[in-house]
């Protein structure tokens, strides 16, 4: 095999684009190259790592240990991984992929637009926070968990002077003990999840022994630290002014009481969706997942889709996390390079399959011991807001389903504008498909999902298509 | 909730002075660390701020005011929600009215950016 | 099996056909509405929202100025106002053969009573100063405007319901026949639809029923490449729109209130009617942007955030199917609007009322005659 000039695939070499260079991308080009195929790598991002080995700025001297904790051998192993594939690779940092159709990608770079034919297309995109309404979240100062990690972990910053950290899933108590160990005031940690739940998913979460370890271990740190750590909580209103942002939370505790916190930061969050809107534009066959109530684009146990020539994941498909990503991530190289003809060692496969079903089982024990929680839904007041990008309230929201009669979720779009705005639906979705279902009184399956449309992120109208 | 309001109000409005290094008094997010970096200067409504070598735009604004737009559909102003590309709430409008999205754009020298909503007469040339 | 009567039934459920329902209900007449989805969701849906007379073929002028009139009624008669707002309209031209056209379209329209003001030069840019410099004549249409095509459909079904019209949403028509006085209509799930007067309004779909009843029409299926912009200060008052022999340069944009600004054309897209799937292409987007900097320069700034596309039936000539059937009594046709049938949606539908209702309509329908594709085999025998 001849060496891969950038940009330009080497004569019979399959076109292979991957996009993310994330845990689950970088494991994936690392297995392509392995066998001799040099991929394109798209990231939107500066740099690599994703989101959970999110790098720091270059100029930034924290050492791994103190950024990704127990993690900081697998970030730096991921990290210095990708540094060695670079140079072998056509790596396309700073570059977002907007659409695609009739197997090319199109991609847009400094705002010059072009279209990368491919042979496989893997997806890799990552997850974002899943985020429930509460009365008040549209405040400055409310932000998602994922997004109080980033601060700290990428820019050294906290997201503001005293931090209340609310919603369920591991990632709460990941986070919240980051910022009492870097120094930073958190007011609360309040999970939704009641300790009931995770006794029951004790057995499932039991397939990843060291994984549960540690995340006892956070809490009981977070405890330490004197940090005050409620569970079965329900969230009641994020408190402020539209000038000043949020200035507290009010809550109602286990035993039903209500309950205020001052704060002037709110990190809110349940757990991930995965980022699906390239899958659907690739026209790839989707299925509701019931354990988490939300539209998962379908795979086989290798990643690939419903289409031909196109593969996903990582935590764009299925949230499994870093570990399960870097999995998922090889998997579909393999998948991608057994189509093209190769040969691969049932041996290696099987392998990486029962890990992969260790990861799922883990998964689903996660979604068990720290539920999504649906139920809430019916209980958000008229004048909570759903839509954040277009201000609707889910008032507005269960008017057009009783009165109009919108009971799916386009239709329900069409009339309210919820899933209207810059975000296309990724932060209201969920919880709009809950809200319908709840005022129609229809299973949220039958609500059905929102239709993505090309562009994935927003497009400058500036943007010009690069000449050939 | 009058009091509870009070109570709010009492814990956060200190002074209006400077901190050194840690964050400005309006400003909402708190710098931790990695503070030994070089001044990077620009300015938001006019007035200057010094953000960091290797800060965000979002983290270089909101490191010295509390916000950096105003919400289109409702009175509220707007500080970003998910530091991460996904949620686009952090769009600003920079003084030659072009469109940057805060928490994905580095910061450099000579940013101006105006955090009010665009002026009716914007489309005009 | 359920088996339900009326006066007429209308096949398919979008402005067209709904608008009718209303005005037949407010005329006495019993009507059942059938839709294989949802009311509107088609190309009455998806379009761009343009509510505008000027540039269209003059004898439809009459028309679109009875549907004007409507249009500035909705809150009145279906307590819904569609969001129509009368922001006025611009064509807009870069050559002057076009310049040349709007002086000769604007004499000709003032007799059907459409006034027209013409601008150029400095008085063109103070009055529109976010026209870009290419941009050679404007023709404004002061009562002309825009409304929103997602609510429109809707809000005159439920009207229709309110005034007693049965509208059976997610009902498949498997086949239409007429058998002796009256058409019936049969369900995929069995149900059957009677009434003595059939009004097709189906849309791109269309010419499947009439060519049942003998009268095939070349319809072809495209689906317009529409754009949002993220919402910004509300500035731009008039819809926009290029006039030009370059189909690639005949962009169009409207501003709402709201801030967003909705752009459309310069190219057809792909539509697939059996699936009932349109899709945008990614080359079209970026034609957009390109004609976009020069109709608009300021635009430029702005990022759009979603495209669609929608399922639209033209006919060969720019004309619509409309009026009574060539071969059978009792059998009407409003479809194939060429993509500009939004804004005479409530006009069809009073007009359509009329016709079905006392045999006769005011407003001129020769233009529209389904018999302009008879061929000699097709054409039957003047029978009763």
């Amino acid at each position: 095999m001849g060496q891969p000039v950038m940009g330009r695939p080497v004569m019979g070499q399959p076109r292979v684009i991957i996009v993310g260079a994330g845990p689950a991308g970088v494991r994936c080009a690392q297995t392509l190259l392995a066998a001799g195929i040099s991929p394109t790598v798209i990231d939107e991002s500066r740099r690599d790592g994703g989101q959970i080995y999110r790098r720091q700025p270059e100029n930034f001297g924290r050492p791994y240990t103190k950024l990704y904790g127990t993690e900081a051998a697998r970030a730096e192993d991921l990290h210095t991984t990708f540094e060695r594939l670079r140079a072998q690779i056509d790596y396309r940092p700073n570059t977002l992929a907007w659409n695609v159709a009739e197997r090319k990608l199109h991609i847009v770079h400094e705002g010059h637009a072009s279209a990368l034919p491919y042979d496989a297309l893997i997806l890799c995109p990552g997850a974002t926070d899943r985020l429930m309404p509460v009365k008040g979240w549209q405040l400055a100062g409310t932000y998602s968990l994922g997004a109080s990690q980033i601060a700290l972990k990428s820019q050294a910053v906290s997201i503001g002077r005293k931090v209340v950290f609310m919603g369920s899933g591991p990632l709460l108590y990941l986070v919240a003990s980051q910022y009492a160990q870097a120094g930073a005031q958190v007011a609360a940690v309040l999970d939704t999840s009641k300790f009931g739940q995770r006794l029951r998913a004790l057995p499932k979460l039991l397939a990843r022994p060291d994984v549960l370890k540690k995340g006892a271990a956070l809490v009981s740190s977070l405890k330490k630290a004197g940090v005050a750590v409620m569970n079965g909580i329900e969230p009641l209103e994020i408190v402020g002014t539209d000038a000043a942002g949020v200035q507290g939370v009010k809550y109602r505790d286990a035993s039903g009481r209500e309950q205020q916190i001052v704060c002037d930061a709110v990190a809110l969050g349940y757990h991930l969706r995965p980022e699906t809107q390239l899958a659907d534009l690739a026209r790839c066959a989707f299925r509701f997942d019931e354990p988490t109530r939300q539209w998962l684009p379908q795979i086989d146990e290798l990643g690939r889709s419903s289409e031909a020539a196109v593969y996903l994941a990582g935590d764009g498909v299925r949230v499994l996390g870093a570990d399960g990503a870097e999995l998922a991530g090889r998997l579909a190289a393999y998948a991608a390079l057994s189509d093209f003809g190769h040969t691969i060692a049932a041996s290696t496969l099987d392998e990486l399959k029962r890990q992969q079903q260790k990861m799922d089982r883990f998964r689903l024990g996660l979604v068990e011991a720290f539920p999504w929680p649906a139920a809430q839904a019916a209980r958000l007041s008229d004048d909570t807001v759903v839509c954040r990008c277009e201000g609707i309230t889910v008032g507005e929201l269960r008017r057009v389903t009783r009165d109009e009669g919108a009971c799916e979720a386009n239709r329900a779009k069409a009339f309210s504008r919820v899933g209207m705005g810059r975000c296309q639906g990724r932060y209201c979705g969920h919880a709009a498909a809950e809200i319908i279902a709840d005022a129609a009184g229809v299973p949220v399956e039958m609500v059905g999902r929102l239709r993505g449309q090309a562009p994935v992120k927003p497009l400058s109208i500036a943007t010009v298509e690069e000449v050939e | 909730m009058g009091q509870y309001t009070l109570f709010a109000v009492a814990v956060f409005s200190t002074h209006a002075e400077d901190d050194e290094g840690s964050n400005s008094m309006n400003g909402r997010f708190v710098r931790l660390g990695e503070t030994e970096r070089k001044t990077v200067r620009i300015r938001v409504d006019g007035k200057g701020v010094e953000a960091l070598a290797g800060d965000t735009l979002l983290v270089a604004m909101l490191c010295a005011v509390d916000h950096v737009r105003q919400s289109e559909f409702g009175n509220e102003v707007r500080a970003g929600f998910c530091l991460m590309g996904a949620c686009q709430d952090c769009w600003v409008w920079t003084a030659e009215g072009e469109r940057l999205r805060a928490c994905t754009t580095v910061v450099s020298e000579g940013l101006q950016i105006v955090t009010p909503q665009a002026e009716a007469q914007w489309a005009n040339l | 099996m359920s088996r339900s009567q009326a006066d007429v039934i209308i096949v398919g459920g979008g402005i067209m056909g709904a608008a009718t329902a209303f005005f037949l209900r407010q005329r006495g007449r019993s009507v059942i509405l059938l839709e294989r989805g949802l009311v509107g969701q088609q190309a009455s849906g998806t379009n761009f929202g343009n509510v505008r007379r000027q540039g269209r073929f003059l004898p439809q002028l009459p028309l679109a100025n009875r549907s004007r009139e409507i249009w500035g009624k909705l809150p009145e008669l279906i307590q819904h106002d569609a969001e129509f707002l009368m922001s006025g309209h611009i064509r807009v031209c870069y050559r002057e053969e076009q310049a040349d056209q709007f002086e000769v379209y604007a004499k000709e329209a003032s007799q059907y009573g459409l006034k027209l003001d013409l601008f150029r030069g400095a008085e063109m840019k103070a009055r529109f100063p976010f026209l870009g410099p290419e941009v050679l004549s404007a023709s404004y249409s002061e009562k002309d405007g825009h409304a929103n095509p997602r609510l429109a459909a809707p809000a005159f079904g439920r009207a229709a319901a309110r005034l007693g019209a049965q509208i059976a949403e997610n009902t498949e028509i498997a086949t239409v026949e007429k058998e002796g006085a009256e058409f019936r209509a049969t369900s995929t799930d069995g149900r059957t639809f009677h009434a003595p007067q059939l009004l097709v309004t189906a849309g791109a779909w269309g010419s499947l029923l009439s060519e049942q009843f003998g009268e095939p029409v070349p319809i072809a299926v495209h689906g317009p490449q529409m754009a949002v912009t993220e919402p910004t200060t509300y500035g731009i008052l008039p819809v926009v729109g290029v006039s030009s022999p370059h189909i690639e340069e005949v962009l169009y944009f409207r501003q709402i209130t709201r801030g967003n600004i909705v752009i459309g054309g310069c190219a057809r897209g792909p539509a697939y009617p059996d699936v009932r799937r349109a899709y945008v292409l990614p080359q079209n987007t970026l034609l957009q942007f390109r004609q976009m900097h020069r109709l608009a320069p300021a635009l430029s700034k702005l990022n759009i955030i979603r495209v669609w596309s929608g399922i639209e039936g033209y006919m060969p000539d720019d004309r619509p199917i409309m009026g009574a059937s060539g071969n059978v009594s009792g059998l009407y046709y409003a479809f194939g609007f060429c993509g500009h049938g939004f804004q005479l949606g409530p006009g069809v539908g009073d007009t359509m009322a009329e016709l079905m209702d006392t045999g006769a309509t005011s407003t001129p329908l020769e233009p529209f005659d389904i018999r302009r594709f008879a061929t000699v085999a097709t054409r039957a025998p003047q029978a009763a």
